[in-house]
């Protein structure tokens, strides 16, 4: 326990100025900002609608996007930082001749990445929900502060989370086997348009392919949140959908699956 | 023994890169490992360090078995493998400060190893950009960091200028002598080698061709007579003529193998008697340089 924690302390202090940790809290501020001005700019026309659709298509921007693209495009890039800053600098080889087991190693680097999502993800939700308060606090014509709908919002972020899991031991094992840029990106690329694809479509077997579980669980959100904006929309989130429990089932086994293959790698 | 490896074998595909190696590293050496380059220097490294997995054989270190006490023996050991791994982005003090997170050092034992390989105006200075000797001191200076009873070091003084070289050589002498420190180093110049090691292990195609103290190299060296003549080429002609092998012939001198003092004062007379004037008439040992090149290409 002791050198997974000496090793999750190592990472954040070896990635603190790099562009893997600082875009996971710029990317939400730099999203939410932008927004903030685009209602801010727009509030004349925004002015006739009800807190609750304001809400919606706040937070619904971001969603959005972040479903179809921005998720896993994140996690490919996070999983391939934290494994770079190793293959750049030839450091696996010290890495593996500290004094602390490759377990505590290994899934200290994965946790790491974990929790650079889900601090990307925690900070989408706050400043979401900040940024909107804000408006109303600035523009009273805009009714943000009529709805509320945190606790709604916090229930889809952490099922895009759990929606991200499968991915994310996909991206980190393949971002520690290869070294090069392009493999890992290209493939997580590829495979996340694919996802949307499959996702988009209404394919009847996407819940089996983790790539489009982030769009899964975006257009489970719209499914929920009904038709029409002036009515009271049914709010509820139904976390665990077959597509999350194929997410975490994937992300468990992938994770041993690396443990298993850094054991018998050789160390070059 | 600190390292003591028994018929370590290992294969990189289907092509033996390090073959049957028993190495004996007694305690408080300086144990030079040579040979040339692709000779399985590092590999061997790797596998004393369980980075790479023994295809056949044991490695015991500290007297206990590698595998089964992996944390408690690297626990012990500061190694330099190949280039130093060293974070470009970060400054050559924040290198050490990560390091010394993971080994729970203290912090001031990184200003002590700044100061030790003179990194201390530098050491607020982006790894990334120092040069390629700064970069191999920063190396040695995190092997050094946990104050580790065995070092082993792999060419630690590639790229470094001969202040330097002199500089690493002095250092890893004092902490054998006064610290009581056992050092591993690679080479693959004798010359460096010879001016610091206690025991030597010349390895060439994966296969350990010698092993032994420095004495032990200089003893298996055949001494020569070193005989400086006029007009070499004759006066070879006519020690052959008279029975005597010669090894050499230069412009200045010729060498013969050495028998007995009788056999260089006999060698002495014939060639002045018969006007071949002597000017000087000495027993050398056959240099290390040689003797290295005769190990190694003779396999």
């Amino acid at each position: 326990m002791k050198g997974f924690i000496l090793s999750f302390r190592s990472e954040f202090y070896k990635t603190r100025k790099t562009a893997a940790f600082w875009s996971a809290i710029i990317l939400p501020l730099a999203i939410c900002i932008l927004l903030f001005f685009g209602f801010f700019s727009h509030s004349d026309n925004l002015a006739k609608q009800s807190g609750a659709a304001l809400w919606f298509q706040f937070s619904g921007a971001i969603l959005g996007v972040m479903g179809s693209l921005l998720l896993p495009m994140l996690i490919v890039f996070i999983a391939y930082s934290v494994n770079n800053i190793e293959h750049k600098a030839e450091t696996w080889k010290t890495l593996f001749t500290l004094p602390i087991s490759k377990f505590s190693v290994y899934s200290a680097k994965y946790l790491y990445a974990l929790f650079l999502v889900i601090m990307c993800l925690a900070l989408f939700l706050l400043f979401t929900l900040g940024f909107g308060n804000l408006l109303a606090v600035v523009k009273p014509t805009l009714k943000f502060n009529e709805y509320h709908m945190e606790s709604f919002l916090a229930q889809i972020y952490f099922k895009l989370l759990l929606s991200s899991l499968g991915i994310l031991s996909i991206q980190f094992l393949l971002s520690l086997l290869f070294r090069d840029f392009l493999k890992p990106m290209g493939i997580g690329f590829a495979a996340t348009i694919m996802g949307v694809i499959l996702a988009g479509t209404g394919w009847q077997y996407a819940y089996l392919y983790p790539y489009s579980h982030a769009m899964l669980t975006v257009k489970s959100m719209h499914a929920a949140k009904g038709g029409s904006d002036q009515a009271m929309p049914q709010l509820a989130v139904d976390l665990f959908t077959k597509d999350i429990g194929v997410s975490l089932v994937l992300a468990i086994g992938v994770f041993v699956l690396g443990y298993f293959i850094v054991l018998r790698k050789s160390v070059k | 023994m600190v390292i003591d490896t028994q018929g370590l074998s290992f294969n990189f595909g289907s092509q033996p890169v390090v073959r049957a190696l028993s190495l004996q590293v007694p305690e408080g050496s300086i144990y030079g490992f040579l040979g040339p380059n692709g000779a399985g220097k590092t590999t061997t490294i790797k596998l004393l360090l369980n980075l790479l997995k023994t295809d056949q054989g044991s490695i015991h270190i500290f007297g206990k078995e590698l595998k089964s006490n992996r944390i408690a023996i690297l626990s012990e050991i500061g190694s330099l493998i190949e280039q130093p791994a060293i974070y470009s982005h970060l400054t050559g003090k924040e290198n050490l400060l990560n390091r010394a997170l993971l080994l729970q050092v203290a912090e001031t034992r990184v200003d002590e190893i700044l100061e030790l390989v003179q990194l201390k105006n530098a050491a607020n200075k982006k790894a990334g950009k120092y040069s390629l000797g700064m970069k191999q001191r920063l190396g040695i200076g995190l092997a050094l960091l946990s104050d580790p009873k065995l070092l082993i070091l792999d060419e630690p003084t590639n790229g470094l200028d001969p202040n330097g070289i002199i500089e690493i050589r002095e250092l890893l002498i004092r902490l054998v002598s006064q610290h009581n420190k056992t050092v591993f180093v690679s080479s693959h110049l004798l010359s460096e080698i010879e001016r610091m090691a206690t025991h030597v292990g010349i390895i060439d195609h994966g296969e350990l061709l010698f092993q032994g103290s420095i004495a032990d190299l200089q003893a298996i060296s055949q001494p020569q007579v070193h005989i400086e003549v006029e007009n070499t080429v004759d006066a070879a002609n006519f020690l052959i003529k008279q029975g005597f092998a010669v090894n050499e012939i230069n412009d200045d001198h010729i060498t013969v193998p050495y028998a007995s003092k009788t056999q260089m004062a006999e060698i002495n007379a014939l060639l002045n008697r018969n006007n071949y004037p002597v000017f000087s008439i000495h027993k050398t040992q056959k240099d290390l340089e040689k003797l290295f090149l005769d190990i190694t290409q003779k396999a």
